[in-house]
């Protein structure tokens, strides 16, 4: 058969490949091997961290400070992975997830992971409290302050009118990750408002950006603490105090949103496990200016989360020292 | 088949051509109807369902969600299934993440450095390929490095080759046997378009649940997404094996086993190669996407920079991910190429010159892998080498520079554009009757492709309403046909021109492979910065996404042309434009209803992107369905119904080819199979 | 040009070993095909009225048949007339709705999948209108492809190959592939893959309708050749009369599925059975393939017994001289008995193809050619 060389020589061209690297990877030895574990000094074992990562910067500065002492101080290996939350949530159960480093309510999730499966425990507050409401870009409110209350709001309502909304003011909500009221609180307090859902957070950033820069009207779902807040500082709008109870039935809903304390959760295997990293996660503690502060290092200098992380570390040394103790 | 074929041959034909089609009327008919209906009804009957709200399947879906979840661990099936495919799918990307990526130990180097890595698979490129694609993967993988992203770049290319092994590995037998079985060919083809048209964020969860985050749920997601055209390529050649050539081996007696092994599965080669060329495609593409469940690589990168507006970095992460599709795609065409000739031009001489030329070649390998085992520089990527830092900071203020020059003028033009297509469209579709909108599209349906497609339309128009998203899925329908429209004046245009010179067509198509493997993501933030979060923005990402696609088919089609037909009227002494309009266009028109026909696939493909930039409708329902819990029932029945959709207009654009095909006398096959498959976000 | 004696019967005589015995053969396609084939009702119906009642194609309709040992036997229609369906049918590479089909005597339609691919691998092979030739395989190994299958080594295959390139003169092209040979070399490449297995019978479908007419008439010439060398039962199938003529012993015309008239070449024009077979021979030189036995006339009182005399068989054209040189009618034999004379004139109005209107109808040869559906 005329193809038998051609296959013989297949043959012989992989067998040769395979003997070649493993010759050359079998008889030397490697760097990774030469090469000491890793840097720094860890007089308690530490091990391995896996640490979700949510996809927003706020997180992002949070889990790079985390990681990065966790690091440099304690001699963990920190492994970052990015997910979003639910999927984060699933990863305490199978054990691909050990920190969940900034966490925003999820009740039901707390439910299913921390009081039913039991795979998780409650690490305590980050020391930020989240903040969710509509937004105005800064120079808005500051040509009219009136607007800062909800009540003033449908005077304007055509000026904040775009091609989505057609003659009703715009209400642009965002990331389709966050729970929102917004349709229904815009119907109940009579808003002659349309929510615009904008799709993602980077649309939303956008927008606010634009709007601050271009001096246009625009009123918008957001949230802090959050980078963009460093950057542009935008002002929230009074909306009917929220009460205990007053978003049980989320159709007739007609209040703000509340604050959230924001918490640490992490598996009940490392908490278990003595790992010096435990008590890091449990110790630490900071303020919303200091996250901003952190993402704004990230997104708006664009530096490396590590390098944001040493930056801020080096400033803050009595923080960080207390979170080591 | 042979026996309806023979039928049809011989059936006579009836008539057609009269000086008025009365498809036309009828189509006239309907969209009065539709006009008269929308003014006198608007808003009635509409079947509207607002964002938060959810139908009680919607409901039953995240019980059967919750379920899952809550039985993941204890079911011993799913432990059993799941956890072997898992860790089976999970150790081969372990290998290869170790060769390539990094290790676990130590300094967490690539098993055989950086050096290692480019040596080798420059030798892989050159013996399965020429030396010319072997100088193009030499200089793609080195700018991985210089880019500053290798590692990254190394955990995309393991995930993928993984992906791509397990779809072959799948993807042929299955293939091999659609070839050979009507049957099973009849069962896989609609799994397979489901498969592909479903939007890849409603299974991302649920696979992140059943496989766990990380590598191997990445590299199943991309199975999934990447099996489907090595299945139907194989299976497709093997059916367009000449029937006088298998007819001939069955006048010698052969076997059935016989029959496949040496005459089907050789001649359907070629066409096997392209289906691995496109699975190779394919999984690239989901691998980037994979990074929304932790699939490490490039895809990780690029959704990163999204969160903090950085444009220059995402771009930087996509340049790469452009570099190694042109990369993965030239070496699998040269593969093929090389495959075909080498059995024809070989002699003994060539033969062993070119075997002691790889034999060189692979001690310079060795040499490589040995160098980046001792050589520190070899083995990491030097950082000081790297340029993707300032790269990403000059494109930034580009980027920034672009926004603030325009944004004005185009925001007028969104605004304008909205109120006067996007709105006036959107409200005959939603604001209409259902049951009008309906009568509509199967009246277009009839008339364009024919009773069967009008059928098809009629069950998939049934089932969206069963799902309960007629009215997200008619805004979602109006922004498709619009971007369909555009995509395909804009088609028309540059493929025409394309197609007539060769040199503009050198020209354009490396700028068309980039726009087409360049991940979507990269591009919103800028165009954001424009147009804002709206429908328009959505719009013109799907344009962007489909327009390469059609180009590239009007392209061919007007290329092969007839060569006599367009001399011929040039001899008539027509002009350019006569000729284009008179002669080419039309001779062309199965390729144009083709490019038609994939431009709406591609653009519907893009309906989640268009989610995440304002889009709205389905592909919101699916981007929310996926970040939140009590959404995500809703998010399968938006994804079930974007596949509807996608389903309907396929149909009915693929039956209306076809009858341009009978119509218009192809002298050449028309890629159909062939053409490049969309990628779904 | 024949290896046997024949009759102008339209079965093979019984004293000849027959190769190929069909019986009552139909090939109908579509839904309803059993019930067409075994209905009565519809043998009178036209293909295309069953086309209209039915929705079924009608490719070969009750057709019987003998092909006898070493006979050059010719299936002729145009287009569409089901003649490739017929000798696909031989082999079953397309299955028969009903009928018989005897290969020496075995029935072909009760072969399992096994024993009837053994009946292709060795006893019959096929050569093809569009050669049906592997493109990736040079011309060695498509040669070589029907043994390879029989899972003949490599070296004895090779060999075999070989000794059929020389015997078709393709000697010097083994390493060439398909697309590099022109048509008439590429059919020689299918000829020679069908003699490779040394079968007992070949079939042709039109294997020259695709070549150029010069190198059409060498492969016929080579056809002779063949068939004179190696005396295999060759069916070959054409919608070409003159090749009809020109190779066949025997000729079955079919028209619309249907067998319209089977004979020798010379029955055929001599005696066509209707007005299709008289109009499709209406263009031959009449001289070139009738016999003496078509034109002999009654033996004159006092014919004087000494004149020249010759057989019966004798083609016209070569009577000629003979004749000619005659003063008086040419007595015409037909073995030792006196059938008739012919004379100049009857010779000058065949030149002229001046037809006698009886002979164009002849009642007795058409009842001779509808005798030749066996029953």
């Amino acid at each position: 058969m005329a193809r038998t060389p051609l296959r013989r020589r297949y043959i012989a061209g992989v067998a040769s490949v395979a003997a070649i690297l493993l010759l050359a990877t079998g008889c030397s030895s490697s760097l990774n091997t030469a090469a000491p574990a890793a840097s720094g000094s860890a007089a308690k074992p530490c091990g391995t961290v896996n640490v979700a990562m949510n996809d927003w910067t706020g997180y992002t500065a949070d889990a790079a400070v985390f990681s990065y002492v966790a690091e440099k101080k304690l001699g963990c290996t920190v492994k970052q992975s990015s997910i979003n939350e639910q999927v984060a949530w699933q990863g305490f159960a199978n054990g691909t997830v050990d920190v969940i480093i900034e966490n925003w309510g999820h009740d039901d999730l707390a439910k299913t992971y921390i009081a039913d499966q039991k795979v998780a425990v409650d690490a305590g507050p980050t020391g930020n409290v989240g903040q969710i409401g509509w937004y105005l870009p800064p120079w808005l409110a500051a040509a009219h302050p009136e607007l800062l209350d909800w009540n003033n709001l449908n005077k304007y309502a055509s000026q904040f009118a775009t091609s989505e909304s057609g003659a009703q003011g715009q209400l642009l909500d965002g990331d389709p990750s966050f729970v929102t009221n917004d349709a229904a609180l815009v119907a109940n307090l009579k808003l002659n408002f349309k929510v615009i859902y904008s799709g993602s957070e980077t649309a939303l950033i956008q927008a606010f950006r634009t709007a601050e820069k271009n001096k246009t009207w625009l009123i918008g779902y957001f949230y802090e603490p959050q980078w963009f807040i460093s950057e542009v500082a935008l002002k929230k709008v009074k909306l009917p105090a929220y009460t205990a109870g007053c978003d049980t039935d989320a159709a007739k809903v007609a209040c703000d949103y509340p604050d959230y304390t924001l918490n640490k959760v992490m598996s009940a295997k490392l908490d278990k496990s003595g790992s010096p990293a435990a008590a890091l996660v449990k110790k630490f503690n900071w303020t919303n200016d200091d996250q901003n502060l952190v993402a704004k290092y990230i997104a708006t200098d664009k530096m490396s989360p590590e390098a944001a992380a040493q930056k801020w570390v080096d400033a803050n040394a009595t923080k960080v020292d207390a979170w080591l103790k | 088949m042979a026996v309806t074929d023979f039928r049809r041959q011989f059936a006579p034909r009836p008539p057609r051509q009269r000086s008025i089609p009365r498809g036309v009327y009828a189509i006239a008919v309907a969209l009065l109807v539709w006009f008269v209906a929308w003014r006198m009804f608007n808003g009635v009957w509409t079947l509207p369902l607002q964002s938060a709200e959810v139908t009680p399947l919607h409901l039953w879906l995240n019980e059967v969600n919750a379920w899952v979840r809550d039985n993941r661990d204890s079911n011993v099936l799913f432990v059993l299934v799941f956890d072997s495919i898992r860790i089976g799918v999970g150790a081969v990307a372990a290998l290869f993440a170790q060769l390539f990526v990094q290790t676990d130990v130590g300094l967490q180097l690539p098993e055989i450095g950086w050096l290692g890595v480019v040596a080798l698979v420059t030798w892989v490129a050159a013996a399965v390929g020429n030396y010319r694609v072997a100088i193009l993967t030499a200089v793609g993988f080195t700018a991985f490095g210089v880019l500053g992203v290798f590692t990254e770049a190394m955990w995309t290319f393991a995930l993928t080759l993984t992906a791509v092994l397990f779809s072959v590995a799948i993807g042929l037998p299955l293939g091999i046997w659609a070839g050979v079985n009507k049957r099973v060919n009849g069962i896989l083809t609609p799994i397979l378009d489901f498969m592909q048209t479903l939007p890849s964020f409603v299974y991302l969860a649920p696979l992140a649940l059943l496989f766990l985050i990380g590598p191997a749920s990445a590299v199943i997601a991309t199975i999934i997404y990447a099996v489907p055209p090595i299945i139907r390529l194989t299976a497709h050649g093997i059916r367009s094996v000449p029937a006088t050539i298998a007819e001939a081996a069955d006048s010698l007696g052969v076997s059935k086993r016989q029959r496949l092994m040496t005459v089907l599965l050789p001649l359907a080669r070629n066409s096997m190669v392209v289906g691995l060329n496109q699975t190779v495609m394919a999984a690239l593409a989901m691998v980037t996407i994979a990074a929304l469940i932790a699939g490490p690589g490039l895809g990780q990168l690029v959704v990163q920079a999204l969160q903090s507006l950085n444009v220059g970095r995402a771009f930087v992460a996509g340049f790469a991910i452009v570099v190694m599709a042109i990369v993965l795609d030239r070496v699998t065409t040269a593969a093929s190429r090389r495959a075909e000739l080498s059995a024809r031009h070989s002699t003994p001489l060539r033969r062993r010159r070119r075997i002691i030329a790889l034999g060189a070649g692979l001690l310079v390998v060795a040499a490589a892998v040995y160098l980046s085992r001792s050589v520190l520089a070899a083995a990491r990527f030097p950082a000081e080498a790297a340029v993707g830092e300032a790269l990403g900071a000059r494109i930034n203020d580009v980027s920034a520079g672009f926004q603030n020059t325009f944004s004005v003028f185009t925001a007028s033009l969104k605004d304008g554009f909205t109120i006067r297509v996007i709105n006036p469209f959107q409200g005959l579709l939603t604001a209409t009757p259902f049951l009008v909108v309906m009568l509509v599209i199967l009246v277009i349906a009839v008339t364009v492709g024919g009773i069967r497609a009008a059928v098809i339309s009629t069950i998939c128009l049934l089932l969206i309403i069963a799902v309960g998203l007629w009215e997200d899925a008619m805004i979602t329908l109006a922004s498709t046909l619009i971007a369909t429209v555009i995509t395909m004046a804009l088609a028309l245009a540059v493929g025409v021109i394309m197609g007539r010179s060769d040199r503009v067509d050198r020209w354009l198509r490396p700028g068309l492979d980039a726009a087409q493997t360049m991940p979507a993501f990269v591009y919103l933030v800028p165009f954001l910065g424009l147009f804002g979060p709206s429908r328009f923005t959505a719009i013109v990402a799907a344009i962007i996404y489909a327009a390469p696609v059609a180009i590239k088919i009007i392209a061919e089609g007007i290329a092969h042309v007839s060569a006599e037909a367009v001399e011929a009227a040039q001899s008539t002494g027509a002009s350019p434009w006569q000729t284009i309009s008179k002669v080419q266009i039309p001779l062309a028109a199965s390729s144009i209803t083709l490019a038609a026909n994939q431009g709406l696939i591609y653009v519907l493909s893009m309906v989640v992107v268009g989610g995440l930039v304002g889009g709205g409708a389905l592909g919101y329902a699916v981007v929310a369905g996926f970040s939140q819990n009590a959404l995500f029932g809703k998010g399968l029945a938006a994804g079930v119904a974007i596949v509807l959709l996608g389903i309907m207009l396929d149909r009915i654009t693929q039956a209306a080819v076809a009858r341009r095909r009978r119509i218009v006398p192809v002298t050449r096959r028309v890629r159909d199979v062939t053409a490049p498959l969309p990628v779904t976000h | 040009m024949s290896a046997t004696t024949l009759t102008p019967t339209a079965s093979a005589t019984s004293d000849t070993a027959v190769d190929f015995a069909v019986r009552n053969l139909w090939k109908v396609f579509g839904a309803d095909a059993q019930r067409i084939a075994s209905d009565p009702s519809f043998t009178g119906h036209s293909a295309a009225e069953i086309l209209e009642e039915t929705g079924c194609v009608t490719a070969v309709r009750d057709i019987s048949f003998d092909v006898a040992h070493g006979e050059v036997f010719v299936v002729m229609g145009l287009s569409g007339s089901g003649k490739s369906t017929l000798v696909r049918c031989l082999t079953r590479l397309i299955e028969p709705t009903s009928g018989q089909v005897m290969l020496e005597g075995q029935d072909i339609m009760k072969l399992g999948a096994k024993e009837l691919r053994e009946v292709r691998r060795r006893r019959v092979s096929m050569v093809f209108q569009h050669f049906g030739l592997l493109p990736f395989r040079n011309v060695l190994d498509n040669i070589a492809f029907g043994l390879e299958i029989r899972g003949i080594g490599t070296a004895a295959r090779y060999e075999r190959a070989r000794e059929v390139i020389d015997l078709v003169g393709l000697h010097g092209y083994e390493e060439r592939f398909p697309d590099q040979l022109s048509g008439g070399m590429q059919q020689r490449v299918g000829l020679a893959r069908a003699l490779a297995s040394d079968p007992d019978v070949l079939l042709f479908d039109e294997p020259f309708s695709a070549l150029d007419p010069l190198i059409r008439r060498d492969m016929q010439a080579e056809v002779i050749r063949l068939h004179r060398d190696m005396g295999k039962t060759m069916v070959f199938i054409t919608h070409d009369l003159s090749e009809a003529l020109k190779l066949g012993d025997r000729i079955l015309i079919m028209r619309n599925g249907e067998l319209v008239q089977i004979g020798t070449g010379d029955e055929l024009v001599g005696a066509p059975a209707d007005d299709y077979v008289a109009d499709f021979v209406s263009d031959v030189d009449r001289t070139q393939v009738l016999t003496l036995r078509w034109v002999v006339a009654p033996v004159p009182e006092g014919l004087p017994t000494d004149g020249p005399g010759l057989p019966a068989t004798t083609v016209i054209v070569d009577a000629i001289p003979t004749v000619l040189g005659s003063t008086v009618p040419v007595r015409v034999f037909d073995g030792d008995t006196l059938i008739g004379v012919v004379d100049r004139d009857a010779i000058l109005r065949e030149i002229m193809g001046v037809k006698p209107a009886a002979v164009r109808h002849g009642g007795a040869s058409r009842a001779g050619a509808r005798a030749g559906r066996v029953g």
